[in-house]
């Protein structure tokens, strides 16, 4: 680990106007992903900027939907009673990520920025577009059995393991932030991460400094609501594949960079096709980047199977 | 006069006798509050005489090569840093490398950074000794290192593995396999598995008057003294070596690694105690591991199920200049009758990570592959998996012809079978549906082989009568302090909190330590014949003192029990007799050794494990309901510890076949896993419903204790139960571990 300077941010626009100060500066909040990714200086930030104490941790009723602060935690919000009685997705999804521990620890706004576990981009010592823009990808070539389906690139085939994510995605929640210059604004779920393209090094759309303080999600839609994870081991382990329902809303996890809203397939229901064509409308532009070719047929028979419950 | 026959071995004794009943009670470990408390201090965590220096090792990053320069300018000039080390600035005047002294022995001297040849990835290149940790981890980032790339072999690839030693050929395999009626020829893989333990390899240094005080986290006491002895160029007494609390060994801490000699040389040089943890990423890339295997199995019976033909051929690799053959033949030999049959093994060696022993070496690989095959010969037999084995039970050792010491294979099954419920399985798999997931049953038979090596003990009876049992034995979570107590109290017939245990001691009488599950024999006999030689010394101290109740009294007469030295009413206390003839303590030392007449016996410890999984039927998802093991493992010491060594065992039984697995990618030579995130070791949600028990046994002829190990048949077989189970449950015969749900996914039904 690399020193660095910490300090404890008083407000949110302060911490937004500091982190821009500074290029190589970091929020501090769980400390789940980031701390680790310091061990192994696959972060060397130079300025920490400890957010965790900021007020910002409520779940508060927010007209006919919820405001969840950016520090909720986890644990907090997949135990609230309004999250597991209107949005029971968002409550599964959260309970299908990491273990209890970090549940207690990890925060909203960092699951949502957490970064990828690639493990190539874990092995400092193998070439990483993301760590090293331009150094290439060892993923692509490797052992890349989590690889991304969809989205991909020549330059990154990573996955995003958020499975909050995914479950806003359906929610079609948005995501509130305040700049460096104290002016604020909300960026739909769908809009915050990026696909790699030829820069996957940019994984958010989020400006420099600019700080995540809440996620505002509407009103549940009607119909049913179920989050589904496919995993080598019950519990606390990276997703295989993950499917978001909401009502007629569809969106995977662990097949891009990105929660993938499967528009496609929605639309294909809306068209009246059946849960497997639906599918498969979603998926005809999926590819296999080598060890993973299973995950389409695997993503194919969990939407088939999700959208099935729906009906039944 | 130690136990010398098997004679010896049946007579009554304090332990067969059992008069307190301390032998088989579920007494608690001594050390566990300790550790979950937080109080036990681990190698790392032990207090130094003054203000520890922090030592970090840096790892390579390449997989094979040759260091041509190292620039340390900026990591020399960092804050509070006090050495750097590496190939081409590396201690002075060290001893030439020892023959056979490649990563991980411990033969020979093992010098620090003696040549820039890069071995394998993750191979310890440099070293930063600092005030702090951080200063001493930030210095290390700072090293550059150039590497020159040479060619290499990163993938293992079992056609080009060559034969070694050891292959058993009997009667005319090719043939008799030719002329069954009934054949199976199938292929399995294992993958490589790492140890995972909880704490690092980590070693705490200082120095005193030329005598250096380590404290480390080792299986065996004795060899890593040996090798600093060697390496430091000093004498065997000039080094104190300490492993007290150890958090999980598993194989991989019978090996030692550059924190040992780096501490030790790097205090020496510096004039102050260092600390060197591994990091977790080292522990993965600079132990050892478990190779992978690639085994054929051909199996030829009659139409009724009995075996003509029987062969295991296992492929496997190791580290090009570390020669370990993991043997996965060995244990079939042992097993079934049949009367012609082949066995062996290949060696592919890498330019990768050393391949080392973990928990259950030849066994655990091994019957992955024989007890499916078994289970698919059932199923094209039409016999019920249980039956098949009972009409292929050896009456003697199959190769050998050695009788048995005891075997209770059969009862193992039988008797598990009934409490399992196995009876309530339908042979025909994909036949039980509980709505998404698919349901079915497995088994499997356990076996492992049980061992005696030579071992001493320390013991005294101090003035207070307090016992202390002193030995170079180590406790590496089994419970060895506690059934070492519980050896003694019985042995001497006091209560158990009149006895104190302390090991992990190079000054202390030495034992093999911990490894092969022959600790508890071999250093529990050690105990045991210990505690006869005292009783025999107090005796003959009462006899002879007119001060004594038990003046006069015929030595052998002489009783030890409730805690008192008694004969024919007459009784007092060990600590009264002590106190007035020897107010500084007794002490003698036991020894155990093998005899020839217990090694005429086929020695084994047995079981049988029966499993229930879940299929997902649409995602391939396995998930286990439940699982049981019976046990036949001899005398049992301790209910609670013996039952912990099985059920964990049988716990890494289904991670080897549901979740764990590295590889290496074959353009670097690294693990594509190297941390606990990415490598999956069970979690308690993929257990929930475990359980173990034992048969009654007693094997007198194994040792003066009638026990056998059970340190390691837990995990033998037990992936094999889960395997059979998925298959009985959705029909997928998955030969490739671990089974995970793109492997399963070809055999599901369409939606």
């Amino acid at each position: 680990m690399r020193p660095f300077s910490y300090e404890r941010a008083t407000s949110a626009a302060g911490a937004a106007k500091a982190a821009a100060e500074t290029p190589a500066a970091r929020f501090l909040a769980g400390g789940t992903n980031l701390l680790d990714l310091m061990k192994l200086e696959i972060e060397r930030p130079e300025r920490v900027i400890d957010v965790g104490r900021l007020p910002m941790a409520g779940v508060e009723a927010n007209g006919d939907g919820l405001r969840i602060g950016a520090l909720a935690t986890a644990s907090a919000v997949a135990a609230d009673a309004r999250v597991r009685r209107d949005y029971p997705v968002l409550a599964e999804a959260l309970l299908s990520g990491a273990s209890p521990q970090l549940r207690n620890k990890a925060t909203t706004a960092g699951n949502l920025l957490q970064r990828t576990r690639c493990p190539y981009f874990y092995d400092a010592a193998k070439p990483c577009n993301k760590r090293q823009p331009g150094a290439g990808c060892a993923a692509i070539g490797g052992l890349n059995r989590f690889a991304a389906i969809l989205g991909a690139s020549e330059a990154c085939i990573a996955t995003h393991p958020s499975d909050l994510a995914v479950a806003l995605s359906v929610l079609d929640a948005s995501v509130e932030t305040v700049r460096p210059d104290g002016t604020t604004r909300a960026i739909p779920i769908d809009d915050l991460h990026r696909l790699p393209g030829d820069a996957p090094h940019l994984e958010t759309t989020l400006e420099p400094g600019e700080l995540v303080t809440g996620v505002a999600v509407p009103p549940p839609p009607k119909g049913r609501q179920a989050y589904r994870k496919v995993r080598d081991r019950a519990s606390y382990a990276a997703g295989l594949v993950a499917v978001a329902v909401a009502g007629d809303r569809i969106a995977l996890g662990c097949v891009a960079l990105k929660p993938w809203r499967a528009t496609k397939a929605e639309a294909a229901l809306a068209a009246g096709a059946a849960p497997a064509a639906a599918a498969d409308a979603e998926l005809a532009g999926a590819a296999s980047a080598g060890h993973n070719t299973f995950k389409i047929a695997l993503t194919q028979r969990l939407m088939t199977a999700a959208l099935q419950d729906g009906k039944a | 006069m130690p136990s010398l026959s098997l004679d010896d071995y049946a007579a009554p004794n304090p332990i067969s006798q059992n008069r307190q009943g301390i032998i088989g009670r579920a007494v608690d470990r001594y050390e566990g509050p300790l550790k979950v408390t937080g109080t036990a201090p681990y190698a790392y965590e032990v207090e130094t005489p003054s203000p520890p220096a922090y030592g970090v090792v840096v790892g390579a990053e390449i997989g094979c090569g040759v260091v041509t320069a190292v620039d340390d300018a900026a990591a020399l000039a960092a804050p509070g840093v006090k050495l750097v080390w590496h190939a081409l600035r590396r201690p002075e005047n060290q001893p030439e490398r020892g023959a056979r002294s490649y990563v991980g022995s411990q033969a020979g001297a093992k010098p620090v950074f003696a040549e820039p040849n890069v071995r394998f990835f993750g191979q310890p290149v440099a070293f930063v000794c600092a005030d702090t940790l951080e200063h001493a981890d930030a210095a290390a980032s700072l090293i550059k290192i150039t590497y020159e790339e040479t060619p290499a072999a990163f993938a293992f690839d079992p056609a080009q593995a060559e034969p070694v030693d050891g292959t058993s050929a009997i009667g005319d395999f090719e043939r008799a396999f030719a002329d069954a009626p009934v054949k199976l020829d199938e292929t399995w893989s294992t993958p490589i598995e790492n140890h995972c333990q909880m704490e690092p390899c980590a070693t705490t240094a200082w120095w005193e008057d030329g005598t250096v005080t380590v404290h480390t986290s080792v299986q065996m006491i004795k060899p890593p003294q040996h090798l600093l002895s060697e390496t430091l160029q000093i004498p065997r007494d000039h080094v104190h070596l300490l492993s007290r609390y150890i958090g999980g060994g598993f194989g991989g801490k019978g090996s030692t690694y550059e924190d040992l000699e780096l501490a030790a040389m790097s205090s020496r040089e510096i004039d102050q105690p260092v600390k060197i943890a591994l990091t977790r990423t080292q522990m993965f890339n600079a132990t050892v591991h478990r190779p992978a295997t690639v085994q054929r199995v051909r199996l030829g019976a009659t139409a009724d199920g009995r075996l003509t033909a029987f062969a295991l051929e296992a492929a496997t690799h190791c580290a090009r200049e570390a020669p370990f053959v993991e043997r996965a033949a060995n244990f079939s030999r042992a097993l079934y009758a049949a009367p012609n049959r082949l066995t062996g093994h290949t060696l592919h060696k890498l330019d990768i990570a050393v391949a080392s022993a973990m928990r259950a070496p030849g066994e655990a690989s091994g019957m992955l592959s024989l007890e499916c095959a078994m289970d698919e010969l059932a199923n094209r037999l039409g016999l019920d998996p249980i039956e098949l084995r009972i009409r292929n039970e050896a009456d003697v050792h199959p190769e050998t012809g050695a009788p048995h010491s005891c075997r209770q294979l059969v009862d193992c099954m039988t008797d598990g079978a009934k409490r399992f419920g196995w009876g309530k399985r339908n042979p025909k798999p994909a036949a039980t549906r509980e709505g998404e997931w698919f349901v079915g049953m497995g088994m499997a038979a356990a076996i492992r082989g049980n061992f005696l090596l030579p071992a001493k003990a320390g013991i005294r009876v101090e003035a207070d009568g307090k016992v202390i049992v002193r030995q170079g034995m180590t406790d590496i979570g089994t419970g060895s302090y506690t059934i070492i107590a519980q050896i003694t109290a019985e042995t001497m017939g006091v209560p158990l909190e009149q006895v104190v245990v302390e090991i992990g001691d190079s000054g202390f009488a030495p034992t093999p330590g911990s490894g092969g599950q022959f600790g508890a024999a071999s250093a529990g006999s050690a105990v045991y014949e210990g505690g006869m030689e005292m009783r025999k010394t107090l005796a003959a101290m009462a006899a002879a003192d007119p001060a004594s109740p038990l003046f006069g009294a015929a030595v052998d007469e002489i009783d030890f029990r409730d805690g008192l030295i008694t004969a024919s009413n007459k009784s007092e206390t060990l600590g009264a007799l002590v106190s007035r003839r020897a107010p500084s303590g007794v002490d003698v030392v036991g020894e155990s050794m093998p005899i020839m007449e217990s090694r005429a016996f086929s020695q084994h410890a047995y079981g049988a494990h029966f499993a229930e999984v879940g299929v997902n039927a649409v995602t391939g998802e396995v998930r286990l309901r439940r699982m049981l093991g019976a046990f036949a493992c001899g005398r049992i010491l301790n209910a609670k510890t013996a039952r912990s060594q099985i059920t964990g065992g049988m716990i890494w039984g289904v991670g080897s076949v549901l979740t764990e697995q590295n590889a290496v990618d074959p353009r670097y030579g690294s693990l594509i896993n190297q941390d606990l995130g990415s490598y999956l070791a069970p979690v308690h949600a993929d257990i929930v419903n475990l359980d173990a028990y034992f048969l009654p046994e007693v094997d007198d002829k194994a040792n003066p204790l009638g026990i056998k190990g059970v340190g390691e048949v837990g995990i033998c077989g037990a992936g094999a139960a889960v395997a059979n189970a998925v298959y009985n449950a959705c029909g997928a015969r998955v030969r490739d571990y671990p089974i995970t749900p793109d492997k399963v996914l070809p055999f599901l039904p369409a939606l």
